[in-house]
């Protein structure tokens, strides 16, 4: 990654904050532009707002929602919550992975085109079972409608 | 009742305790004479109630911790109920299971919190299996080691890098039972800013970081017939040692230490004061040189070498202004390196190696700098600690109690006052000082004390006549208290002519490798230095009759300025 481009994209999100600088907000910013924290913005944030690195390590590895390493162009959250779950939620998980040929390890493609993930709820359980792909919600799925969607984002 | 002479009052196990300006719970029942267990309060650290042992029970059977429950007037709290015990012991043994349990290898050893406290709450089973991942242990660092399979999260170690030190190489990462103290990405920690001041491993209350041990090597040397090995000791040293064999704390041990060091089989000993006199001369006469011929100001002390780590990767600005002095154990160091490279004789001279016996766990990493060689090897060979001293005077069976003091051999065998309060903070400003006014400061010594160099604030600042001007000097102990105090002068809201750092708060005195202090045993310390300096017969650096015999001879020409700096 061209590091000068990064630095000048952090600055602009810093920049766009409020004089304030919450970590979080920017790490977001930061990760909804490379869909991940890439490790280079680690050092140059920690110059930049004067907090350590291990404080900033430290608060992106405590929230699941940050990757540290890169995710696929389309991400894939598969709802795991309780209603999803009894609706049977894990079927479709396990059939995109295996589509995908993904695991619990490894959840995105070599080609970086698809990361496959679970969340806890998403708020949407009289759709369930429910999926978003990067954000769009997808209600009440199966697994061959989801080995289709797969299909149609290609 | 709750208000006898307008005094609050709060109910502890049925007893009445006034409240006055205590913060929380805690500190009040402390007071009143009970030894509530904590592992992660300390009053100088932020609050964090993570370890939940200092728990008390209120009127309404409700919990609370009392190290984040403030007092409140009418308060009744109790701290010994049956739901109270089985909660700590719950605690505890949830702590263990997930703990190397190991003790009996483990540098901490007899001297670990958990342990006192599992042993307090009499606690003999623990049902749990331990579940985490047994991470590696960390021995990238010269000062430090660290074992995460020790580690009870409790997070002192964290809050004393970033709080008190400003440093915050190591800091909490993933959430709740995947939680590790560690460092950014978990790299090695001696490729971290980590600047070896080991406070980190003074507070933790178990074995999870500790002072790096390097005993091996020195008794191997000790056993060599071959290898001449020369002890210098710090000044800190002699007035914290005795805490380890229960002699009054701040007791001056110089002279029991010196007999133990020659009946381990050190060959000479001498006191590394000597080479804080040569430091007060150089850094003096820079410091003068400076102010006289327009030099960079203000100037900075060096003999600090967690601070010099802490500009080195913090404030390369101030490069220049830091003091181009080698520490009182460099400079005695080479010192001693050259007169045995003077005096060889025969054809295959006995090796000698320097150990320095420090409060200090940054001097294991400063010996290994490139600018601290001595013809290709490091000046100094070894540096332990003064918890390691301890350890083998213990190992080779010494009684210190029963030993006779001895006094430290010559040539270098004196060494002033000035150069002996080195290990209290302010003890360099004030020996720079005495140089500073010359002779006529030999009347002023106590003056000098009272201008506000002594004392345990974070900073304190002197002012000082010098010819036609006034010179301002400061004192930062705490490296925290430091970066405060150079981003003031970097912003233009202070000046200074002179700046003394130490990394640990208090100077070296509460130093990372002596028996742990934080909050105690500072004063009886400090005291000890001063009165090492009110007994000494001479005060002054300058007149100390050693540093007189090497400049006209051993340092004659430009060999001070070769042995004796790193630039």
């Amino acid at each position: 990654m061209d590091n000068k481009e990064l630095y000048q994209q952090i600055d602009e999100i810093i920049n766009a904050q409020s004089s304030e600088k919450p970590i979080v907000a920017i790490l977001q910013d930061i990760q909804e532009v490379y869909r991940y924290l890439p490790r280079e913005a680690f050092d140059y944030l920690s110059e930049k707002l004067g907090v350590s690195l291990a404080k900033i390590y430290s608060i992106a590895t405590f929230y699941e929602n940050f990757s540290l390493s890169p995710k696929g162009k389309y991400v894939i959250k598969i709802c795991d919550g309780t209603a999803c779950h009894v609706r049977k939620s894990i079927p479709i998980l396990d059939a995109l992975r295996k589509e995908l040929g993904l695991s619990g390890e490894k959840n995105t493609t070599d080609d970086l085109m698809y990361t496959v993930e679970t969340v806890s709820c998403l708020g949407a359980c009289g759709l369930a079972p429910v999926l978003t792909v990067n954000d769009k919600v997808y209600p009440a799925m199966t697994p061959e409608k989801a080995i289709e969607l797969l299909g149609e984002l290609k | 009742m709750n208000t006898m002479n307008n005094k609050k009052f709060m109910m502890i196990d049925g007893l009445p305790v006034a409240i006055e300006g205590e913060k929380n719970i805690l500190d009040v029942i402390r007071k009143a004479g009970i030894d509530l267990p904590t592992l992660c309060y300390y009053s100088a650290l932020s609050t964090y109630g993570a370890c939940r042992m200092c728990v008390v029970e209120g009127k309404h059977g409700e919990i609370m911790a009392s190290c984040s429950t403030p007092p409140r007037s009418g308060m009744e709290i109790k701290t010994n109920t049956p739901r109270l015990q089985k909660y700590r012991k719950m605690v505890l043994e949830l702590m263990l299971a997930d703990h190397c349990r190991d003790c009996t290898t483990c540098d901490k050893n007899f001297d670990c919190k958990l342990q006192e406290l599992a042993q307090r709450f009499g606690l003999k089973k623990v049902r749990f299996e331990p579940y985490s991942i047994w991470d590696k242990t960390d021995n990238s660092s010269l000062a430090i080691f660290r074992d995460p399979n020790k580690c009870i999260i409790c997070g002192d170690c964290v809050r004393m890098c970033s709080e008190i030190q400003n440093v915050g190489a190591i800091d909490f990462a993933h959430r709740g039972s995947k939680m590790e103290v560690t460092t950014a990405f978990n790299m090695p920690i001696a490729e971290t800013n980590c600047v070896n001041c080991g406070q980190c491993a003074a507070i933790c209350p178990t074995g999870a970081i500790t002072v790096k041990n390097d005993l091996g090597p020195l008794w191997e040397d000790l056993h060599d017939p071959n290898v001449r090995v020369v002890a210098q000791i710090a000044p800190a040293v002699r007035v914290a040692l005795g805490d380890e064999f229960d002699i009054p704390r701040g007791t001056n041990v110089m002279g029991k230490m010196v007999t133990a060091l020659r009946r381990m089989g050190f060959d000479e000993v001498y006191d590394t004061a000597t080479g804080a006199d040569l430091t007060v001369i150089e850094e003096a006469r820079e410091f003068i040189d400076r102010l006289e011929n327009g030099g960079k100001l203000p100037l900075f002390t060096s003999c600090c070498p967690a601070w010099f780590r802490y500009a080195e990767i913090n404030h390369p600005e101030l490069y220049d202004n830091i003091s181009s002095c080698k520490s009182p154990i460099e400079m005695l160091g080479s010192v001693i390196k050259e007169r045995a490279k003077q005096q060889e004789t025969g054809k295959k001279p006995k090796k000698t190696k320097v150990v320095a016996i420090a409060p200090c766990t940054a001097k294991k990493f400063e010996i290994k700098r490139d600018e601290m060689q001595y013809e290709g090897e490091p000046t100094v060979a070894h540096t332990i600690t003064t918890i390691e001293l301890a350890n083998m005077i213990r190992e080779a069976g010494l009684r210190f109690e029963d030993i006779l003091p001895e006094a430290v051999d010559m040539p270098y065998g004196i060494a002033s006052g000035a150069g002996i309060i080195f290990g209290v903070t302010g003890g360099v400003t004030e020996a720079v000082i005495r140089y500073v006014l010359g002779s006529s400061a030999r009347d002023h010594i106590a003056d000098i004390s009272f201008t506000g160099v002594r004392g345990f604030d974070g900073l304190k600042e002197v002012k000082i006549p010098y010819k036609e001007q006034e010179l301002s000097i400061a004192i930062v102990s705490g490296l925290k208290n430091a970066e405060n105090l150079i981003q003031a002068i970097q912003s233009g809201e202070a000046h200074y002519d002179f700046v003394e750092v130490m990394a640990c708060e208090g100077g070296c005195i509460a130093g990372a490798g002596q028996p742990f202090v934080l909050g105690r045993a500072k004063p009886e310390r400090a005291d000890g230095m001063y009165e090492a300096d009110r007994l000494s017969n001479v005060k002054l650096s300058a007149e100390n009759p050693v540093a007189d015999a090497l400049y006209t001879g051993l340092l004659a020409g430009d060999k001070a300025h070769h042995l004796l700096h790193y630039k």
